[in-house]
């Protein structure tokens, strides 16, 4: 899915738990994200908490957007 | 001689999505499939052991669970390595490639696993290791193994494995010599013959497919920047109202979230049936993060959050299915004036 937006000329950022597969499937930026069935949270905290790690990874998500990239790129942080 | 097994949660009859999160643990013997690949392999060999571990524990913890595995394999010194079969389970095909890959690189034990051809797991490993083409659920069992077994005899034999297509495995990219009665110039012109003809012809060199896309032009400057959400997580409002299938998805869904902003227990769901739901259920942003981008919105972070989200299940999805739906929302998003995707999976 993400190829085919990105074919389109759309940036496209890919938050995900398992970057292998992202990587396969083709993204160019790739965010990598905490867990497979809560990508952009942690139940065991806060709430609180909880959104400002969800923030950080959006804004980082935000930046790999603004990033010009030649090649698939993974941004750690 | 003896054989390990590596299977998951699932297969071992220990859980479902609940119980994904199970670190490695080895059982003396067969569990599950390992049955079938017993009377197989009698009496020649047997499986001495099984390892099981969740799909989603191997997946977030890649490295820490192949060290422990390889570990658990060592232990027993094995002929052969079988992972699998996982079919079109996507964490399971990781898994099964990564260990298999890894057993037969780092240990030097021959591996063979089996999986669907749209498995990530195929893309990823069909090079390093034999893998034999299943169909994509477990109903396909019973055909999985018996592509299986012969390749495994002969594996524990240290015999020549044949052609990919004459022995049902996943080609390697390898190329082989090999004598033909017709010379090479004799088999180019009976090929351009049939070319010319429109009959079928098998070409000797397949080139590689390489679909890549470029990556797309960075945003200048994205506190200006209209920015979509698409989610291949399922995410949906709260009863599934097109009901999105929670696995093997037939259409994807476009909905308004210009009312909202937060997800919650209340008006929100997920319908992907491959993953544990109960996170994203209490709290959908865990997984299309609305909350923080609509705060992001009013704080001038970014232009304007668009006004529809798109979603679909990624569970056992077929290729074909997923790009056809992205090339939609692809087009959709471009005319609506969208500068950017972010774009989430579970």
């Amino acid at each position: 899915m993400v190829k085919e937006i990105e074919r389109t000329g759309l940036p496209v950022v890919h938050m995900c738990t398992v970057v292998p597969i992202s990587l396969t499937v083709g993204a160019n930026r790739i965010i990598p994200t905490i867990a497979i069935p809560h990508p952009l949270g942690n139940p065991a905290m806060e709430k609180k908490d909880e959104v400002t790690l969800r923030r950080k990874l959006v804004e980082r998500a935000l930046k790999a957007l603004e990033t010009e990239v030649t090649d698939q790129t993974v941004f750690e942080d | 001689m003896k054989v390990v097994h590596y299977i998951n949660q699932f297969f071992a009859g220990i859980g479902g999505e609940e119980k994904a999160d199970i670190q490695p643990e080895m059982r003396d013997g067969v569990v599950g499939p390992g049955m079938a690949f017993n009377a197989g392999l009698k009496p020649d060999a047997e499986i001495v052991a099984t390892i099981i571990c969740g799909d989603s524990y191997f997946n977030e913890n890649i490295d820490q669970a192949k060290a422990t595995i390889l570990e658990m394999v060592k232990q027993h010194d094995p002929d052969l390595f079988i992972a699998g079969p996982a079919f079109n389970a996507g964490r399971y095909g990781v898994a099964a490639g990564t260990i298999a890959a890894a057993v037969q690189q780092e240990l030097g034990i021959p591996a063979i696993t089996g999986m669907y051809v749209e498995n990530p797991g195929a893309d990823m490993f069909k090079k390093d290791v034999i893998m034999v083409s299943t169909r994509d659920s477990a109903a396909g069992m019973r055909d999985a193994v018996a592509k299986m077994i012969p390749l495994a005899k002969k594996m524990l034999a240290g015999e020549e494995i044949g052609s990919p297509e004459d022995e049902g495995y996943m080609a390697r990219g390898i190329r082989k010599n090999v004598f033909l009665e017709d010379r090479g110039s004799k088999r180019a012109v009976d090929m351009l013959v049939k070319k010319l003809a429109g009959e079928d012809y098998e070409t000797e060199f397949a080139m590689p497919e390489f679909d890549r896309v470029e990556p797309s032009p960075a945003i200048k400057d994205i506190t200006k920047a209209k920015i979509a959400l698409v989610t291949s997580g399922g995410i949906v409002p709260k009863g599934n109202p097109d009901r999105i299938e929670s696995s093997s998805a037939s259409k994807y869904g476009k909905y308004d979230l210009s009312a909202w902003d937060d997800l919650t227990a209340d008006n929100a769901e997920t319908a992907h049936g491959g993953y544990d739901p109960v996170y994203a259920n209490q709290d959908a942003d865990r997984v299309l993060p609305l909350d923080v981008l609509r705060q992001m919105e009013k704080d001038g972070k970014i232009g304007e959050l668009h006004k529809y989200w798109y979603s679909t299940t990624g569970n056992g999805t077929a290729v074909a299915s997923a790009k056809a739906f992205a090339k939609e929302i692809g087009e959709e998003l471009v005319a609506d004036g969208v500068d950017a995707v972010i774009l989430t999976s579970t």
